[in-house]
Parts: structure tokens; sequence; C-alpha cells
């Protein structure tokens, strides 16, 4: 079997940290943006979802070094986020986690939004004429209709924080035990001599997660089909 | 009783319609594009007039000069679609329980029974929408509708997806609802035959127009088509 480090356990435990809490606090977001993609229309729509995309088509780096100079302990909105919520993202796993949020955000908005477009408005409608407010109508018809698209919009986004290099390794550096991930410990054991069974490890675990999501992906979104349109 | 009086400018058809409905069956009847389903979706709330009131006795449910316009969801307008519109995701027994509980209303054992065995879906109620006829599945719309506890049912085209023969299955259904169930129901259809049925007054609508207002009399000369 694989006989790991604790080095390298510590990476493995650390990247599946920050890819679950980067998901989770995307998710939210992803919901709201695909939502007010698909729904609304409102002044600036062009700019919000140009917005959206831009850490999909820009250079990982430029993200990282954007992360930088805003969250960064002195930067505007790292100095104020830490004075007042004592939330600190430089050089630790939560910057990781934001790094690799942003990063997978297009990938998680996208189908999100399909989904929400592909809905028929007919059945919210038949859901207000029955009694349901508009909370509800989202909650016990949108929502549920949305499910394998939302489904499909947090695996990739989680696929793609797990295997995150080049912003967080610009935003929050190679800091082993804090922000050291699987892809930049592959990266550090690349640059040293000796490294290569290692890295090998590590690599086969890193394809062996990403499998894994990727059939659990497909094993839910194949419930929730079942679930709620009987086939 | 219901009073529409109600005016909306949609696209090049100038839609001014003005009925007052009382209790048994009213027919919206005339030709397609006569603006028949637009003054339903008025009723029901789903389309804002541009001028006039829609009330229910006492309640008003749309008033363009005092600024009143009661939403959907809070107007308890029962609302049979063509094509039924039940919710994919949801079982029939769910989808027939989806009003009461958007209500909050208590679960009414005897009720949810009377008006399962009136419409005879007792053998659905696990079945997803998928898995139903064109018929069972207008009867389970007609269930959910009737179940929210309505004040007034708006049944808008209901056959109108239907084969012949799912026709004559469901229209003695709508016959006992409109005998027993006590509920004012307008009822939208091109179909002559179909309105001589159901209907008790008839409402002829003609180019966004009420032409004629009275009882089956008025069905005399619209065409006839082999329903019966």
């Amino acid at each position: 079997m694989l006989d790991l480090t604790p080095a390298e356990w510590t990476a493995v435990e650390l990247s599946l940290r920050i890819a679950v809490v980067a998901t989770a606090c995307a998710l939210p977001f992803g919901l709201a943006v695909g939502w007010l993609l698909a729904r609304k229309k409102f002044w600036g729509k062009t700019i919000l979802d140009g917005l959206v995309f831009l850490p999909l088509v820009m250079p990982p780096v430029v993200t990282g070094y954007l992360l930088l100079i805003w969250f960064g302990r002195k930067a505007p909105i790292g100095a104020f986020l830490d004075s007042h919520f004592g939330i600190v993202f430089s050089f630790r796993w939560t910057g990781a986690a934001l790094a690799c949020g942003i990063m997978g955000f297009p990938l998680m908005v996208r189908p999100i939004r399909l989904a929400l477009e592909a809905i028929d408005r007919k059945l919210e409608d038949a859901a207000a004429t029955l009694g349901a407010n508009r909370p509800r109508v989202f909650l016990t018809v949108t929502l549920p209709l949305a499910l394998p698209g939302i489904i499909a919009g947090v695996v990739l986004c989680f696929a793609r924080a797990l295997g995150e290099f080049g912003a967080t390794i610009t935003f929050v550096s190679n800091i082993p035990g804090e922000t050291q991930t699987i892809s930049a410990l592959i990266y550090t054991l690349t640059q040293v001599p000796g490294g290569d069974a290692a890295a090998g490890r590590l690599v086969l675990i890193a394809i062996v997660l990403a499998f894994a999501a990727l059939l659990a992906s497909e094993w839910l979104a194949r419930r929730a089909s079942i679930r709620f349109h009987g086939e | 009783m219901l009073a529409v009086d109600v005016e909306k400018q949609l696209g090049a058809l100038k839609l001014g319609v003005r009925f007052d409905a009382a209790r048994g069956a009213t027919a919206l009847f005339g030709p397609s594009g006569a603006g028949k389903t637009s003054v339903v979706n008025m009723i029901a709330g789903l389309l804002t007039p541009d001028r006039g009131s829609i009330a229910i006795d006492d309640t008003v449910l749309f008033d363009a000069a005092r600024s009143i316009n009661v939403p959907p969801h809070r107007r308890r307008i029962g609302y049979v679609f063509q094509e039924g519109r039940l919710f994919p995701h949801l079982s029939v027994r769910q989808n027939l329980d989806y009003g009461r509980r958007m209500s909050g209303r208590p679960r009414e054992a005897s009720e949810f029974e009377r008006i399962v065995a009136l419409l005879d879906i007792g053998h659905l109620l696990d079945r997803r929408p998928r898995m139903l006829s064109g018929g069972e599945r207008q009867r389970v719309a007609v269930g959910r509708a009737l179940l929210m506890g309505p004040r007034l049912l708006l049944l808008d085209e209901p056959l109108a997806s239907l084969d012949a023969a799912h026709k004559r299955e469901i229209l003695p259904y709508l016959v006992r609802l409109r005998d027993d169930a006590g509920i004012p129901m307008v009822y939208v259809s091109h179909t002559a035959a179909e309105v001589r049925r159901i209907a008790t007054t008839v409402v002829r609508l003609d180019g966004g127009r009420v032409v004629a207002t009275g009882g089956l009399e008025l069905l005399k000369d619209a065409d006839i088509d082999g329903l019966d």
C-alpha cells in the first residue's frame, strides 16, 4: 500500500479541508449569482457575468497576486477583515480556501445558472397560485428542480479547488502544514533531488481523489434525477 | 360572486373585458387569441391589468385606482392549467398536498379522501406525474387545485391537451365537481360541445372584448365539434 510520510498525509488532509471549505463557502454565493444571472435583468449584468468568469480565463498567478494586494494583512480589505472580524487570509489555510473558492467559482456558477434557466417558470406560477410565497416557491420548486445542476457545480468547484496551484501559491505561499496542498507539495518535491518516489505517491492520490469526486457526482446526479424526474 | 372589469394592452391586442360570474360554472368561450387565458391569469394574479378591478364578493383582489394588487399566493384561487403543471419532483400525493402545506392548514383526512374519491385518483397517489396518462394528470391537477380550499376555481382549457377518449373520461368528473363542490368555476374553452356540458353561464369573447353574455343559447351558432 501507499506508505505516506506524515508531511504527505498533512498535505492530503489540508487539500481536502481547503477544497471542502472553499466549495461550501462558495455555494451560497454561487446560487445567488447563478440566480441573478439566470433570472434578473439589471444594469451591469454583463459586467457581473464577466467578473465571475475572469478567474477562469486569467492566469491563476494574476488572481493570486490580486488577492495578495487586496486581502493581505496590510491591504485594505485584509486589514478591515482582520480588525473587525478577526479573519486573516494571508499565509493561512483560510487564504488558500479563498483562492480555491474564487478559482472554482465560475465552474460552479455556470451549471447552476443553466439549470435555473432550464426550469419551467410556469411551475413556479402554479406553486404561487397554490399559496406558496416567493421564498417557498424557491425552496420547494426551483431548488429541487435545479438540483442536478447544483450538484454538477459543486463537484466542478470542488475538483478545481482540490487541484488549484497558481493562485494559492502566489497568495499564501507554500508553507508545510498551513498552505502546502498536494499540488504544492508535488511541486516542492520536483524541485529537490530524490523526491520522485514521494511525488509519485501523491500523484496517485491526486488521481484517486479526482476519480472519486467524479464518481460521487455521477452517483448523486443519477439519484437526483431518479428522485426528481422519475427515471 | 366574481366581478371582473379589466383592461390591458397585450401586444397588438387591446383587451377590455367586463363580466360577473355567480355560482355554478361560467364559461369564457371564444376563438384562440380572444384573450381568454390572459383574463384568467389576471384573475389568478399572474398577469397585472393596466386598469380596472377584480373582486370576489367583498374581497378586492385588484384595483388599479386604489393600488390594490393581492399577490397570487394570497388570492386563494385554484387554477387548473391546460398542461396540468404538476410538480415533476413530487409524487401525486405530495402534489395534492402542496396547497395545504403552503397555507399551513391542518391535514383533513376526510376532505382528502372525499376529493380523491370524487376524482377517482386513489390508485395513483404514490406515482410520479410522468407515469400518468394525460387524463389522470388533469384529474390530479383538478384535485390539487381543490385541496387548497379555493374560493374560486379557474380551469384553462383543461381538456385541450387530451384526445377525445380522455376528454369523455374527464368531463363527468368536472360536471360532478360543479354540482357537488359548490365552488364557483370559470371555465375557459374554445370548444362549444365542452362548454355545453359544463357551463351554466356563457361569456363570449372575441378580439379581447366580451361580445355576448348569457346562457347556453349563445352556443347555438357556434361550430359543433364531435365531442359527445
